[in-house]
């Protein structure tokens, strides 16, 4: 077998899931995009710009996600590192498997029970009873933004913790070693080797998080209440609810290029950073 | 009995001591690393510590480092108690054991590294201009902007080096630095790292397990073993006047034969060897009458001939190795040892051959009584 053939039958299936699953269903839904609304619902094949001019309709929905979902990677972010970081360094070989099983054990139920219980926590007889009972009234947290980014931080802290983790954990601990020796403080062993060392890891999880985000729509159709929907929920409107599948295929073509052009856009930052973060660190 | 005056570890006479370790003690848990260590390095020597891996060498460079605060004991830094001070904070710099470069930065971005950690800051000028005289130094000018995992082993290691001296340390540790070298690229880096020390007037104190590295380079050598200093003194003394079986068998080699003293005459003591046969011998460390002891012979102060006078032996082995031919030869009564024979008494007596029945002798101020441990 020649070494080209064996490429070939090695990359078969994943070539044939990738074309049938994903490009046949994508052109699928760009030819969609350019059709009429038929009367009862689905499709009627044309060549019209018209769902495209209608989006602003939807701004609403892109603007939330394209809020929320950079937020709450960034907040993820912010609470994943600290503890990824005493997960790889402070804690003792003891305890690290241990707290690591503990950052999966939410996984093992399903999202959808575990939003639930954020919307008994968050609603008028969770969080905001209870600071009722310490004299602070008059506090909404349910169908709002705030709850909506808690359901996301929760959900996707350990695809955040986890690639940080792992950078974190290969880190060669005589580099800080070696930092030290040479004179720089905790801090600046942190700014300055620490830090630039685990950024592979910390785009992978702001990837990971953000890609997921931007398709996100149970933990808004559940904690926003359909006040605060992401493109997703409004897909979901769109293909289940009113059928219009012209209108839905082209928010859904939409929201792929905004999300592959912030994704490039990420990308080349990532790059950037990559290529002069020696600078950065220097700083 | 101290062994020309080293036992102590008084840094070399005439020297101003940079640092030192008084009964400094360190303990891992149940672990005893390093016991009673007593020593004192002198201003722009080059000390080494020597031994097998365990023995404490690298816990010993670690504690000068700052790495780990001893359990027990002081370390002094220019006169000044440094226990607390926390590493970086300290005069010293360390190449590393796998040298431990920055990988994402620049080879020059390494080297300045710990000039721009100083406080007040230094002038990006200034650091400029001393990473290119360090560079210098190390030879590597061309290779400022190369990237860690571009440079060969050879060429990591004098970055390492560089990344060191360029803060003009008081103090220069290098942790087994040759380790990851092939033979050759070792050899050179010696001479280079010794030309280096003399250049710079920086004090080195280096971490090994190879005998001939520290026999090589340094000035002093401190001996080491199961925690403890066994021996501190030049290559030299150490060569000519082990303390003990131990370092005898550990620089260079040596040929043992156990005995007891049955005496004295004047400087020398008589022997009994476990063949009845009676020798003289130096003593060393301190000896008493009836006491087990061993006689170290090194093979190159032995002598073979055919003569009869002396240990009769069988010749079992003979390797040439130019300037000297090593003999494993075998006694009936004191079993195998090694002689090594200039060529010249080759010349001069024929060649022997394996199976040759031949003689040893030896001076007796060549061979030494020793404490068996």
């Amino acid at each position: 077998m020649t070494g080209r053939m064996r490429t070939t039958l090695l990359l078969a299936p994943a070539g044939t899931w990738f074309l049938v699953m994903l490009l046949l269903p994508l052109t699928v839904v760009l030819i969609f995009s350019f059709g009429e609304r038929a009367p009862a619902g689905g499709v009627v094949p044309a060549f019209t710009f018209e769902q495209y001019a209608n989006l602003p309709a939807r701004w609403t929905a892109f603007k939330n996600t394209l809020t929320l979902a950079p937020v709450g990677t960034l907040a993820s972010l912010l609470i994943a590192y600290p503890l990824a970081y005493f997960l790889a360094v402070k804690a003792s070989p003891k305890w690290k498997t241990i707290l690591l099983v503990l950052v999966i054990v939410p996984f093992w139920t399903s999202i959808l029970i575990r939003s639930y219980a954020w919307i008994f926590l968050l609603g008028g007889r969770g969080i905001p009873a209870l600071l009722e009972w310490v004299g602070i009234e008059g506090v909404r947290l349910i169908n709002t933004p705030f709850a909506v980014l808690v359901g996301i931080i929760y959900g996707y802290l350990p695809l955040m913790v986890f690639p940080i983790y792992v950078s974190l954990d290969r880190l060669d601990k005589r580099l800080l070693e070696a930092s030290s020796d040479l004179g720089a403080t905790r801090w600046n062993t942190f700014r300055q080797i620490t830090l630039p060392l685990s950024i592979p890891g910390i785009a992978t999880g702001c990837m990971l998080v953000f890609i997921l985000l931007m398709g996100e729509f149970l933990i808004p159709a559940l904690l926003g209440g359909g006040k605060v929907f992401f493109v997703g929920n409004a897909l979901v409107d769109l293909f289940l609810q009113s059928r219009n599948w012209a209108y839905g295929s082209a928010v859904a073509v939409t929201l792929v290029i905004v999300m592959l052009i912030t994704v490039t856009v990420y990308m080349r930052l990532i790059n950037r950073l990559g290529a002069t973060r020696e600078d950065v660190s220097i700083m | 009995m101290n062994v020309g005056g080293y036992r102590t570890g008084e840094a070399a006479v005439g020297k101003t001591v940079i640092a030192e370790l008084r009964n400094v003690s360190k303990r891992f848990g149940d672990v005893v690393a390093a016991r009673d260590l007593n020593l004192s390095i002198g201003e722009g020597e080059f000390l080494s510590f020597l031994g097998p891996s365990g023995c404490g060498k690298t816990t010993a460079l670690r504690i000068l480092a700052g790495f780990e605060a001893p359990s027990e004991g002081e370390v002094l830094l220019d006169g000044e108690v440094v226990n607390s001070l926390e590493a970086h904070r300290r005069p010293v710099n360390m190449v590393f054991q796998h040298y431990a470069l920055f990988p994402h930065m620049t080879v020059a971005q390494n080297i300045g590294y710990g000039l721009r950690q100083q406080r007040p800051r230094l002038a990006k000028a200034t650091i400029a201009e001393k990473v290119g005289k360090a560079l210098d130094v190390v030879r590597l000018s061309d290779f400022e902007d190369r990237r860690i995992w571009e440079m060969s082993g050879g060429q990591q290691q004098r970055v390492a080096l560089a990344r060191a001296i360029v803060n003009e340390p008081k103090l220069l540790l290098l942790d087994e630095p040759m380790a990851a070298l092939d033979r050759k690229l070792r050899k050179e880096m010696q001479i280079e790292l010794q030309n280096l020390q003399r250049k710079l007037g920086i004090t080195f104190v280096l971490v090994t397990h190879d005998q001939e590295e520290a026999l090589s380079m340094s000035d002093r050598i401190c001996i080491m073993r199961a925690g403890r200093i066994v021996q501190i003194g030049a290559p030299q003394d150490l060569y000519d006047r082990p303390n003990s079986r131990y370092v005898a068998g550990f620089v260079g080699s040596s040929n043992f034969f156990d005995g007891e003293i049955i005496g004295q005459n004047g400087a020398l003591v008589s022997v009994r060897l476990a063949d009845g046969r009676v020798v003289e011998g130096t003593p060393t460390g301190t000896l008493s009458r009836d006491q087990n002891v061993c006689i170290s012979v090194r093979p190159e102060q032995m002598k073979l001939t055919r003569k009869a006078d002396g240990v009769a032996v069988e010749v079992r082995n003979r390797i040439f190795l130019g300037e000297h031919t090593e003999y494993l030869v075998a006694s009936e009564t004191l079993g195998e040892f090694l002689v090594l024979s200039p060529r010249q008494s080759e010349l001069n007596d024929g060649p022997f051959e394996a199976g040759d029945k031949l003689f040893v002798n030896w001076e007796a101020n060549s061979a030494l009584v020793l404490d068996r441990n």
